[in-house]
């Protein structure tokens, strides 16, 4: 299903709410874009964009500041924050797949229980974009999915086992839809928030593994 | 030199050649012009995307001059002219993650044999390649990728070559112009010998072999 823009807004906030202060977060192309002006202002985060931006600002307010030699990963144009600067591209994958990531944030096609994310190639497909995906999914210490809870025609996208091609296994640290917020643990898939109004039973249903019940989510368990 | 047709006119049919540039950051637009304008044909164009509406390496396509295309984004909404091709099966495509793609041809520069990532293992794009553990741990073994030649975008040049970069146009420009045979920049002011800091240049220039500033007669 398409979201409206408030409900990314929100998932995009619920994310933020995620980041600590000094972590340095790469940010990926399409929805995971708006979490960089979701960011309280107190919050001290670096982030990262593939192609060679370290401390990357929110897209400009004013059209005067836009600048071709200055664009996010999803080829939108972007700010440097103060103390920001550039690399050369063998010098931004190092910082991702070196472990310099806190945190990724990916948009996805299929999570599966384990952690396994696929997002770059549609099943049957000759050709896909993988773009820095698997590098930054590999190297990164968290990796947060930020995706529609099902399919454009109501298929649970979080599975028990991926039918779309991997991008990386068991790389996934937690996903956030328009529904809830899921951890992937050892022990299975946690959940972790509910969207307001949003029923245990109707996640459940959109959703093919089991879940486990969070602690903070005032239920059973 | 004194045009862009100058510069490229070494490039030959069948040739290996780096396009530097992301989203519009960093792409060498008029050269890659030129390059359209010399009717080439079978080239191998290694670049991030496949092309965007008609133009710049879209174009290169659409006038049949390319017969392969390695980068790590082929299908996006703007490459359409790409996958027409593709779809037709008039051009061939090797889909490389970025960072693997940007690391064979640092390889490839710094005189090295190929690198071991885990970026791929377990995935189709591991497919056919080496597997090798280190430590218990599963990687891939990876090729260098060099070029015949290596089209670049810099902001200032000087007399001798060196490059400076201007934001995010950097990207993948530095590693390409290590790792072709020619090395052939477009910038966007020249200035004489000394006006660079010697401490800001971040390609040398030797490792450039020819450049032109659009708007002046310098070399």
């Amino acid at each position: 299903m398409a979201l409206t823009e408030d409900t990314k807004v929100q998932i995009a906030r619920r994310i933020a709410a995620e980041l600590q202060d000094d972590w340095v977060v790469n940010v990926g192309t399409g929805m995971p874009t708006a979490v960089l002006k979701c960011v309280p202002d107190e919050r001290d985060i670096i982030f990262h964009s593939e192609n060679g931006i370290v401390g990357m600002g929110p897209e400009p307010t004013d059209p005067a500041q836009i600048d071709t030699d200055l664009q996010s990963a999803g080829k939108r144009p972007v700010t440097l924050m103060p103390g920001g600067c550039f690399v050369h591209h063998r010098d931004s994958f190092a910082i991702a797949r070196g472990g310099m990531l806190d945190a990724a944030i990916l948009g996805g096609y299929q999570v599966a229980e384990n952690g396994d994310l696929a997002n770059w190639k549609l099943p049957g497909a000759k050709l896909g974009s993988i773009g820095g995906a698997m590098d930054i999914c590999v190297g990164a210490k968290r990796v947060f999915i930020m995706m529609t809870h099902t399919t454009p025609d109501g298929k649970p996208k979080i599975v028990r086992s991926l039918n779309y091609p991997l991008t990386a296994s068991r790389c996934v640290t937690k996903i956030f839809t328009e529904l809830a917020v899921i951890a992937v643990t050892a022990a299975g898939l946690v959940l972790e928030t509910l969207a307001p109004g949003v029923s245990l039973e109707t996640v459940q249903k959109l959703t093919e593994p089991k879940l486990i019940l969070g602690k903070g989510l005032g239920l059973p368990g | 030199m004194n045009n862009a047709a100058a510069v490229v006119d070494c490039i030959f049919d069948g040739a290996t050649v780096f396009i530097g540039g992301f989203g519009r950051g960093g792409v060498p637009e008029l050269l890659i012009e030129a390059v359209c304008d010399r009717k080439l044909s079978n080239l191998t164009i290694v670049t991030n995307n496949s092309g965007t509406a008609r133009t710049g390496i879209a174009r290169l396509i659409e006038q049949n001059c390319v017969s392969k295309i390695v980068c790590s984004f082929p299908i996006a909404k703007e490459s359409y002219i790409f996958k027409e091709w593709f779809e037709a099966g008039k051009i061939a495509a090797e889909v490389v993650p970025q960072g693997t793609l940007v690391e064979r041809m640092s390889c490839a520069g710094a005189g090295l044999g190929g690198f071991l990532t885990p970026v791929g293992v377990g995935t189709e794009l591991a497919e056919g390649k080496e597997h090798i553990t280190v430590d218990g741990r599963q990687f891939l073994l990876e090729r260098p990728l060099r070029g015949d030649f290596a089209l670049i975008k810099a902001d200032m040049v000087d007399p001798r070559g060196n490059l400076t970069y201007r934001n995010a146009a950097r990207n993948f420009n530095p590693v390409m112009a290590m790792a072709a045979d020619m090395v052939l920049v477009e910038a966007n002011r020249a200035v004489g010998l000394g006006g660079i800091d010697p401490n800001i240049v971040i390609t040398p220039g030797i490792y450039v072999d020819r450049y032109w500033v659009p708007g002046s007669a310098r070399n």
